[in-house]
C-alpha cells in the first residue's frame, strides 16, 4: 500500500476530528438558550402560517405566547378553541374562549341585480380596479370580482363564483382574516359562525342615498329603516344610508328578512319557511 | 442632429388627423357642470349658491388654500345647484350646476381679439393676476401655474422652457394653438418671464411640426431673449424632466422638481391662459380640445367652453357610437378611458380620442420573456419589468429602493413590451402604496 494513501487518510481523520471538537466547544459555548416549550406550543399549531393571529408564523406567535406568558388578545383562528386550550394546558394557563367566526360577504351585487355597464380590459386584480374606476356594475361600494380574495386565501375556502361575479366562502373557511384584508372595498367581514351555522346579515356596504344606490344594483340597502322598526332587539342600526346587524344582539328570528324592501338582508342556513315568501335572488349565495 | 433626452423613449404612430383642422368655437349646451376639483391639490370652495345668477368671468369658487385654483363662470346663466356629478371614474364628485342662459360678460373682461404687447404689470401682481384667473397647467397635470411661479426660498430660476412638444400621438390642440395664436403666446412668455425674472426662454418643439416652428421662429426673432428649438420627434419628450434634458442637458435630481436645476417649464397653451389673464383680464374659462380617432368622421379641434360635456363635442365631429370601443380623455399613451360620455370638458382635458372596438382593446398578456425591452424604453432609466413584478406580489419596500416614485407614468413600457404584460398598471398601484407607506412612516 503507498504510504502517501495512508498519510492523506490519517491527516483527514486528524483535521475532521479537530474541527469536531471545536463545533462542539462553540456549539456548547456559545449555545442560544430557548425555552423548550415554545417547540411544543409550535407543534400544537395547526402549522398552516396563515398570518390570521397577527403574527408572521406559528412559531412566532408560539414564541410570543411563551414570552409573553398569558393568553390574552393571543388566538389563532385557525385552530380554534380546541387548540388553544391544548396550549392552555402545555402552560399552564386558562384557555380563551372566542366564538367561531366565518368570513362573510356583504355584497350582492350579482350580474343579475348590478348589470355589467362597462368592460373593464385592465389587470386582474381588485386593488387595482379599485384605483382605476367604480367597478363593471357601477356602484362605488359594490364587489369588483377580479378575485383578489380568492388568491389571498391559503385554505381554498373562498371562491369566485362565475355565475353571479360574486366570491362565496365554503365551511372551509378557518377565519384567517386573509381575504379581509385583500379586499380594498373592505366587503368580506369576520362574523361569528352562529348557532348551527345560521347567520344574518346585511349583503350591502353602500352609504349612497337611496335613490342613488339603487340606480346601479336591486339588491342595495337603501337605509329605509325598515329592519329597525321591525326588530325587537335593537340588533340592527343605520348609520350613512346603510344597515349593521350586531351579531351579538341578533337573535336570529328573521323578521328583518322579510320587511326588506330590497331583498338585501341574507340569512344562511335557516330550514326552508313555512309559507313560502319571496326570497329567491339572494339565496343563490350560500355564504 | 436634432436635440433630444438621452435614455430611453418609444416613437408611437403619430396619427395626427385634426392638424389641419382650425380651432372652431362650439356653443355650450342648455346645461353645464363645472367640478369642483379641476386642478391638482385640495378642491376649490364655491361662492355661488343655489339660485344666484352669473354672468361668463364672474368667480364660482375660490382656491386659497396653497396648492389650489379658482374657478369662474364659463357662460351666463343661473346657479341650478351644487350637487355631485359622476367623474370619468364612476365615482361621486361635487360640481356646480349651471343653467346656461347666454354668453354675456363680467364688464371687467376685454373681449376685443386685439393684441397687446406691453407688459404694464410688475413680477408679484402678475402672479397674482394668474392666481385669480384661475390659470393652470394646461398640459394635462393641472398644477395651478401661480404656485409654479413662485420660485422657494434659496433657488434661483434662470430658465424658462415653454412646452410646445405635444409628444402624444393623436393630439393637436397645442399644435393647432402655436399656428393661429402665435404673437399673444410669445407674449405670454414674455410674461411668465418678467413674472420669473428670467431673461432667457426657449420654445421646445418637436420636428413633426415644421409650420409651427417657423412661425413662432419668425415670431421670436424679435426678442432676443426668446429662441424656438427643434426637437427630435420621440415620445414622452413633453414629460417635464424629459424636455429639460432635451434642451439643456440638465438632469432633475430624484425627487427634485425642475426649479432645482434652474428650470421652470410650462405648456404653450399655458402661456396663451397667462396672456389672457394679464393682458385681457379674461380668466380661464374654455381650451382647445381635439376630437380625434379612428372612429371619428371629422377629427377636428375645437374652442370649449370649461363644463361643457364631452358628449356634445363627439356629436359635433360625428363619431359612431356603435363602432365605438373606447372613450379617452387625453391621448392614447397617458389618456383615461371613460365610463359615461356625459362629463365635462375640464381644464386639463387636452384632447378626447374615441377608438374603434377591435384596436381598442388590450392584447393577450404573455409572459414575461426578461427581454429588458422596457428598461431600454424608460425614459426615467427605471427597470419596469422589476417594479411592475415587486408591485404585484406586494414587496413595496424593494419597489421603494428600486426609485418607483420617479416613474411619470409615461406608458413607455407597456407600449415596447412584446408580451404585452401591464407593467404600467402594477407600477400605478406600487406608487400609490409606497406613497401612502412613506405617509404613515412620517407621521
Amino acid at each position: 500500500m503507498n504510504p502517501s494513501i495512508l498519510y492523506a487518510v490519517i491527516t483527514l481523520a486528524v483535521i475532521g476530528a479537530g474541527s469536531g471538537a471545536i463545533l462542539y466547544w462553540v456549539a456548547s459555548k456559545f449555545k442560544v438558550e430557548e425555552d423548550p416549550r415554545i417547540d411544543t406550543v409550535a407543534e400544537a399549531l395547526p402549522q398552516a402560517n396563515c398570518g390570521g393571529c397577527g403574527y408572521a408564523g406559528c412559531r412566532n406567535f408560539a414564541e410570543a405566547i411563551v414570552k409573553t406568558g398569558s393568553l390574552d388578545n393571543l388566538f389563532c383562528p385557525v385552530g380554534g378553541d380546541e387548540v388553544m386550550k391544548r396550549i392552555a394546558s402545555i402552560l399552564g394557563l386558562e384557555a380563551p374562549t372566542m366564538q367561531p367566526m366565518i368570513a362573510v360577504v356583504r355584497c350582492n351585487g350579482s350580474f343579475q341585480n348590478s348589470p355589467s355597464k362597462f368592460h373593464y380590459d385592465g389587470v386582474k386584480s381588485c386593488a387595482f380596479a379599485h384605483i382605476t374606476f367604480t367597478g363593471e356594475g357601477g356602484c362605488p361600494f359594490g364587489c369588483l370580482g377580479q378575485g383578489d380574495c380568492e388568491r389571498a386565501c391559503s385554505f381554498d375556502a373562498i371562491h369566485i363564483n362565475p355565475k353571479t361575479g360574486l366570491p362565496e366562502v365554503n365551511d372551509k373557511c378557518t377565519a384567517c382574516g386573509a381575504c379581509v384584508k385583500a379586499c380594498p372595498r373592505n366587503i368580506i367581514e369576520m362574523r361569528p359562525k352562529g348557532k348551527k351555522d345560521r347567520r344574518i346579515f346585511i349583503t350591502c356596504m353602500n352609504q349612497e342615498k337611496g335613490a342613488i344606490a339603487r340606480k346601479n344594483c336591486e339588491a342595495a340597502c337603501i337605509g329605509c329603516n325598515k329592519c329597525v322598526k321591525e326588530c325587537r332587539f335593537d340588533a340592527i342600526t343605520v348609520s350613512n344610508n346603510l344597515a349593521y346587524i350586531d351579531p351579538h344582539k341578533c337573535t336570529l328570528c328573521r323578521k328583518c328578512v322579510e320587511v326588506c324592501p330590497t331583498n338585501c338582508i341574507l340569512e344562511v342556513n335557516f330550514p326552508p319557511r313555512k309559507r313560502t315568501t319571496q326570497s329567491d335572488s339572494p339565496a343563490e349565495i350560500t355564504a | 442632429m436634432l436635440k433630444t433626452f438621452k435614455k430611453g423613449g418609444v416613437h408611437p404612430h403619430e396619427n395626427k388627423f385634426s392638424a389641419n383642422s382650425p380651432i372652431q368655437p362650439i356653443d355650450p349646451p342648455q346645461k353645464i357642470f363645472v367640478p369642483l376639483s379641476q386642478s391638482l391639490g385640495a378642491p376649490s370652495k364655491p361662492v355661488v349658491k343655489k339660485g344666484d345668477e352669473v354672468k361668463a368671468g364672474d368667480i364660482l369658487a375660490t382656491g386659497e388654500s396653497f396648492i389650489s385654483s379658482y374657478l369662474h363662470s364659463p357662460v351666463s346663466g343661473k346657479i341650478e345647484n351644487i350637487d355631485d356629478f359622476i367623474d370619468v371614474s364612476g365615482y361621486r364628485k361635487p360640481a356646480i350646476f349651471i343653467e346656461v342662459t347666454g354668453s354675456e360678460w363680467n364688464a371687467s373682461v376685454n373681449l376685443s381679439d386685439e393684441l397687446k404687447e406691453d407688459i404694464t404689470l410688475e413680477g408679484a401682481s402678475i402672479i397674482q393676476k394668474v392666481k385669480e384667473m384661475g390659470v393652470v397647467g394646461l398640459g394635462g397635470a393641472t398644477f395651478p401655474t401661480h404656485v409654479k411661479l413662485m420660485i422657494p426660498q434659496g433657488k434661483k430660476a434662470e430658465l424658462l422652457i415653454i412646452n410646445g412638444v405635444e409628444c402624444e400621438p393623436y393630439l393637436t390642440s397645442d399644435h393647432r394653438l402655436m399656428l393661429e395664436k402665435p404673437r399673444e403666446i410669445i407674449t405670454g412668455t414674455r410674461i411668465l418671464m418678467k413674472a420669473l425674472g428670467v431673461t432667457r426662454a426657449i420654445i421646445g418643439i418637436e420636428n413633426n411640426k415644421p409650420d409651427a416652428i417657423n412661425l413662432l421662429s419668425k415670431h421670436a426673432s424679435s426678442y432676443p431673449g426668446i429662441e424656438v428649438c427643434p426637437l427630435r420627434v420621440k415620445y414622452p419628450q413633453g414629460g417635464e424632466k424629459q424636455l429639460i434634458q432635451a434642451l439643456t442637458g440638465r438632469e432633475v435630481p430624484s425627487g427634485k422638481l425642475p426649479i432645482e436645476v434652474g428650470c421652470i417649464v410650462q405648456n404653450v397653451g399655458t402661456a396663451f391662459a397667462v396672456y389672457q389673464a394679464v393682458q385681457k383680464n379674461r380668466p380661464l374659462v374654455e381650451r382647445v380640445v381635439t376630437v380625434t380617432g379612428t372612429n371619428v368622421l371629422h377629427p377636428s379641434n375645437f374652442l370649449v367652453k370649461i363644463g361643457t360635456p364631452v358628449s356634445a363635442l363627439l356629436e359635433k365631429a360625428g363619431w359612431q357610437p356603435e363602432k365605438a370601443g373606447k372613450v379617452i380623455a387625453g391621448g392614447p399613451m397617458m389618456g383615461k378611458a371613460l365610463l359615461n360620455a356625459d362629463v365635462p370638458i375640464v381644464k386639463g382635458t387636452s384632447g378626447i380620442l374615441v377608438l374603434n372596438g377591435k384596436e381598442s382593446l388590450r392584447p393577450k398578456v404573455q409572459p414575461c420573456i426578461r427581454c429588458a425591452q422596457c428598461v431600454s424604453a424608460c425614459p426615467m432609466g427605471l427597470e419596469p419589468y422589476y417594479l411592475a413584478r415587486v408591485s404585484e406580489v406586494e414587496k413595496f419596500d424593494l419597489a421603494e429602493n428600486g426609485a418607483i416614485l420617479d416613474c411619470i407614468e409615461c406608458g413607455s413600457c407597456q407600449y415596447i413590451c412584446p408580451s404585452a404584460r401591464p407593467l404600467l398598471d402594477h407600477i400605478r398601484l406600487g406608487k400609490l402604496k409606497v406613497n401612502q407607506i412613506i405617509r404613515s412612516r412620517n407621521q
